[in-house]
């Protein structure tokens, strides 16, 4: 972005007059590289897999995929999974995930997550409010520091895989678990959008954001595409694809389309109650096209690990 | 009788009150414009820039005397230019300050109109801050009765700026159904109390579905939580919007449904909504 001064021109430049930044930046402090990133790429050095879901635009179903993307790898027993909730003004994991009310505690090896099952573990600072309705009315070097202790003080342990989900837009939260996490390898992107160009739109963005911070894209997945109607079956394009939906875009951009998911009232419904809708509703044509981006993901992020194997 | 202790720890308060709001930017109205109505959400995804759109014409179209003005405060993901239709570079006035596109006859602000169609804005908050700033205090208004500001989600950099800056008449919190929606939309409410901004009421937004073919009603995000919802705090209900075809087919052509299908029973409710409410 040419229009943000950087390097000898932080706060220099005529646009940083007035920032409150701008001694900061002029100081050559922010040159320096955080220590923390290496920290946190040492501790997070026992994570095989490390996914992110973003999408640019609200309510396109991120947190829903990302905890039921979480469920669907830890079915696997001998896997271990973790799913971080970097959503700090709207954490929607603790509920999704039936976890509303807990709370995390502190052990000599630092904040231990909460956990579902046995190899499912799950981290949001919903865990760490006093009421699940409070809330977090927060500007953006507070959320960093709060993503920052989430990767560097949380005992995640060895996993196979950590499920990071995002709030909507390109901001701090964005930034920060890119910046944070930029001395571990990171599988990729999963990028969830609806079916109409407004979401598309705030995607797109999404998209380049993630090749400017040259993060690889694993797929795009649409959501809420279609709904039939329980009693006449009949198929309705709730959120019409008026410019060609997903499948124009990833055609445009030569994405993979990972899955179109259909519109099922039992998702919302699941997700309200903490379960998950792949066990209470396994034959739903969602949760077929569910499992098989999941089936997809996996696929992606074993290929890589082949990948990094044999060119090492 | 007052003693001596409790006015001296009121005067500190007081004092205290007065040394926290030092560093705090001094609340100053848009000028030209009267009244300021935020449309606002918590939760992402519910319809908040389509409410905000459809609320800024059905003022105008409630009382043809009143003017209303839309402006566009999602810097990530600005939608409004797509919902009203409107594309370009906002000009200059004399006084250096941007001048509104209009659409409908209602003059909108985004940052839509300031940046390229696909590029994101990868800006921290406090760049953002800058940004709102220039959006609330530079754009050429004129003299407008309303000014409907459609806010992104969340509780962070954007909301506050927004409040600190500038008196708000109201805000119209929108949520649909889920509870997932609806604990996102509490504390969205919780934000406006803990700055206080009077909370016009909660729309709940997507409560219905009827199939066009056999017209059976299926409430895909669940029903009815959002009048709980509002019960609970205590904060007026402000009605049901239904996944109407027209709203959603109207939208991504930017025609928004108050100006296509202005006779319709669903435009006459937003109606009488909004004037029952402001």
């Amino acid at each position: 972005n040419k229009m943000i001064p950087h390097g000898e021109q932080a706060g220099k430049s005529a646009s940083c007059q007035g920032c409150p930044n701008q001694n900061l930046c002029a100081s050559g402090a922010t040159k320096a590289p955080d220590p923390a990133i290496a920290e946190i790429g040492e501790k997070l050095s026992s994570v095989k897999h490390k996914i992110l879901v973003l999408s640019g635009k609200g309510g396109v179903g991120k947190s829903t995929f990302s905890a039921h993307l979480a469920h669907a790898l830890a079915s696997d027993s001998t896997k271990e999974v973790a799913l971080l909730d970097v959503d700090i003004c709207g954490p929607s994991i603790p509920r999704i995930m039936g976890l509303e009310g807990e709370q995390v505690h502190q052990s000599g090896s630092g904040w231990s997550p909460v956990y579902v099952d046995d190899n499912l573990a799950v981290m949001s600072i919903g865990f760490l409010l006093s009421s699940p309705d409070d809330a977090v009315i927060w500007r953006g070097p507070k959320k960093n520091g709060m993503i920052k202790q989430f990767l560097k003080d949380v005992d995640w342990g060895e996993l196979d895989y950590l499920i990071v989900d995002t709030p909507p837009g390109t901001s701090d939260e964005h930034l920060s678990i890119v910046q944070y996490l930029s001395s571990t390898p990171v599988d990729g992107a999963v990028i969830i959008t609806t079916p109409q160009e407004v979401s598309l739109q705030d995607v797109r963005k999404e998209i380049r954001f993630c090749q400017k911070v040259k993060l690889p894209i694993i797929g795009v997945v649409e959501n809420m595409s279609g709904f039939v109607c329980p009693k006449c079956k009949n198929t309705s394009q709730i959120f019409p694809p008026s410019s060609g939906g997903a499948e124009k875009m990833c055609r445009d951009l030569n994405l993979p389309l990972l899955g179109k998911v259909p519109l099922d009232p039992r998702i919302a419904q699941s997700c309200d109650e903490g379960k998950s809708f792949l066990n209470q509703v396994p034959d739903s044509p969602a949760a077929k096209v569910y499992q098989n981006v999941v089936q997809s993901i996996q696929d992606y992020c074993l290929n890589r690990a082949t990948e990094v194997q044999s060119a090492t | 009788m007052v003693s001596k202790r409790s006015v001296d720890s009121k005067a500190q308060q007081e004092r205290q009150k007065q040394q926290m709001a030092r560093g705090l930017p001094k609340q100053k109205p848009i000028a030209g414009v009267k009244q300021v109505i935020v449309v606002a959400s918590g939760k992402g995804g519910v319809g908040k820039s389509t409410t905000a759109v459809n609320l800024a014409l059905a003022l105008m179209a409630n009382d043809q005397s009143k003017s209303a003005g839309l402006l566009d405060v999602d810097v990530y993901g600005p939608s409004v230019p797509r919902l009203m239709n409107l594309k370009g570079n906002p000009e200059l006035s004399d006084d250096n300050r941007m001048v509104p596109l209009t659409n409908y006859g209602v003059p909108c602000m985004s940052m839509g109109f300031l940046v390229e169609d696909a590029s994101p804005i990868v800006w921290r908050g406090l760049m953002v801050m800058s940004a709102v700033e220039r959006l609330l205090r530079q754009v050429d208004w004129g003299s407008l009765d309303y000014l409907v500001v459609d806010m992104p989600p969340g509780t962070g950099d954007v909301q506050l700026s927004v409040t600190q800056n500038i008196p708000i008449a109201g805000a119209v919190i929108v949520s649909t159904p889920q509870d997932i929606a609806l604990l996102d939309a509490h504390r969205g409410a919780e934000m406006f109390k803990k700055v206080n901004v009077p909370v016009l009421g909660l729309v709940q937004n997507m409560s219905v579905f009827q199939c066009p073919n056999c017209q059976h009603q299926t409430h895909i995000f669940g029903s009815d939580g959002a009048r709980q919802l509002a019960d609970t705090l205590g904060i007026s209900f402000l009605g049901d919007i239904p996944l109407h075809l027209n709203i959603r087919e109207m939208s991504d052509k930017g025609q928004p449904v108050v100006v296509s299908c202005p006779d319709s029973t669903l435009v006459r409710y937003l109606i009488s909504q909004s004037h029952g409410s402001i």
